[in-house]
């Protein structure tokens, strides 16, 4: 189950942030989205998760198109956005329910799966704080916890280490990347921050609405013989990050 | 989606708007704050200046504040309906939006739900209103409490589908100030709310005819008569007609990233 997008393009008024993207995610796996700010990544999640109508171009997300069947589409989805979406005045739980009942689940099937996510993320002890006492690390934690709860296929995240340490920054990263072993996830994750990925990880190189590159980081630094996917960046876009 | 999925999740939508209505309970008097200051002050005042001659559904001279309470309960559905519709489409405090629309139940019932959930949050505030007035001396017989209830619901849906379709055509009105200054004020001032059309009419036909046009007027009618157990047919036709144009309007209109690309 993946994501496949064909020939799709998307303006703001005269301004183009995505002409003719082609991209086929790799299933269970860590598929990294590069670019540096302003490259059309958080464009591309918004028509992703629907935020935004298509204008051309299809988009089919685990063999449902997304024009003809969003409510397939979304329950296989779970999206982290890049600022918070959690609502800070409410505690863990109220909002984890919130999100459930959205997705046609009683409180009776959710808290099983509240328990189970919270666990996983080391959580469970803050279900009814609320979520404005929770650090930067942990509100992330809660908003991925969030995503997973419907169970879904494909997970999105973008930029979702934006402000927090490098320690957590890590962590989280690591966190996701076991997700994908252990439940054959497939993770498309949106950065501009290199080190966030790995030789092995797919990697798409997204710039001024276009995509540069798209192979594993190992084979795009062969095809273009940098020395590392760092290198070949900055040499594609002309840009450090 | 099932019937059962549709049930849970507009549930859901209502338990967070009450939880949201519990946290900001200051919000709530602040909100009770300005009806109760026409009623108490400005009624006072102008009861003098206005008499009120027998008119349907009131069946004896009445004192101004007894006029005036269905059009202030209107007033509050009236703020309400419109802060929620603009927060709908440009509020991302929170992004409460963005979760609310990556949900896999259709758009129009989420969209909907969310109007019918805000519209019953501010009934709170219109009993809360009618409690006080009832201490202050404004009394309707006590079933009219309740034959109001379904009037104070579909105006407060119409009402909040008209925010949201003018929230969402009419980019010039980015925040509540400008929405308070075209759509609330007018809205209020050239209605029944305050002084019945008859009167209005006494003073220029033109103003009385936009009067009359007023959809808001229609919903202060509808409920006044409602508060004294009474159908106003042509005002709940006419509520009924709008809420439901503008129902299907807005909901056809709603486009996301409108409001998201402005911030």
């Amino acid at each position: 189950m993946s994501i496949i997008i064909r020939n799709l393009s998307f303006s703001y008024g005269s301004l183009n942030a995505l002409q003719d993207i082609n991209l086929a995610l790799q299933e269970g796996c860590f598929n990294a989205l590069l670019g540096p700010n302003g490259a059309g990544k958080s464009t591309l999640f918004a028509l992703l998760s629907r935020l935004y109508a298509l204008q051309s171009g299809e988009i089919t997300i685990a063999g449902h198109s997304i024009a003809h069947h969003p409510a397939q589409v979304m329950r296989k989805l779970g999206v982290v956005f890049q600022q918070s979406t959690l609502d800070l005045d409410l505690s863990v739980a109220q909002n984890l329910y919130y999100h459930a009942a959205l997705h046609g689940m009683s409180k009776r099937q959710a808290l099983p799966r509240i328990t189970e996510e919270l666990a996983r993320f080391d959580l469970s002890q803050r279900l009814h704080d609320k979520v404005r006492t929770l650090n930067g690390g942990h509100r992330r934690r809660v908003e991925i916890a969030r995503a997973l709860l419907h169970q879904p296929e494909i997970l999105l995240l973008d930029e979702p280490s934006v402000g927090l340490d490098p320690a957590t920054r890590e962590s989280l990263n690591l966190h996701i990347r076991q997700l994908c072993r252990q439940q054959q996830l497939t993770v498309l994750w949106a950065t501009h921050l290199i080190e966030e990925v790995q030789n092995d990880d797919p990697v798409t190189i997204l710039f001024k609405g276009r995509i540069l590159a798209s192979d594993t980081a190992d084979q795009l630094c062969q095809q273009h013989q940098s020395a590392d996917i760092s290198t070949l960046f900055r040499s594609l876009t002309g840009t450090s990050t | 989606m099932t019937l059962r999925d549709a049930l849970i999740c507009f549930n859901g939508l209502l338990q967070r708007e009450l939880l949201r209505f519990v946290q900001q309970r200051s919000r709530f008097f602040s909100a009770l704050v300005r009806p109760l200051l026409w009623l108490v002050v400005f009624a006072s005042g102008f009861r003098a200046a206005l008499g009120i001659a027998i008119i349907a559904p009131y069946e004896t001279y009445i004192t101004y504040e007894v006029y005036i309470v269905p059009g202030l309960c209107a007033m509050i559905i009236l703020f309400n309906g419109m802060q929620s519709s603009l927060s709908m489409v440009y509020d991302r405090e929170m992004g409460s939006m963005r979760v609310l629309l990556v949900s896999p139940m259709p758009r129009p019932f989420l969209l909907l739900s969310k109007l019918m959930a805000t519209s019953l949050i501010s009934l709170l505030q219109v009993y809360g209103f009618l409690v006080i007035a009832w201490f202050w001396g404004v009394e309707a017989p006590l079933w009219g409490y309740l034959t109001a209830l379904p009037a104070f619901l579909l105006v407060a849906m119409m009402l909040s589908a008209i925010g949201l379709f003018i929230s969402a055509k009419i980019k010039q009105l980015e925040n509540f100030a400008g929405v308070m200054n075209f759509v609330i004020f007018p809205m209020f001032f050239l209605s029944s709310a305050l002084y019945p059309l008859w009167k209005m009419r006494e003073a220029s036909e033109w103003l009385y005819w936009i009067c009359a046009w007023n959809p808001f007027s229609h919903g202060v009618e509808l409920i006044r008569f409602a508060l004294y157990q009474q159908v106003n047919s042509t005002a709940l036709s006419i509520v009924i007609v709008v809420t439901l144009v503008a129902s299907i309007v807005a909901v056809r209109g709603f486009q996301p990233q409108q409001g998201m690309g402005k911030r």
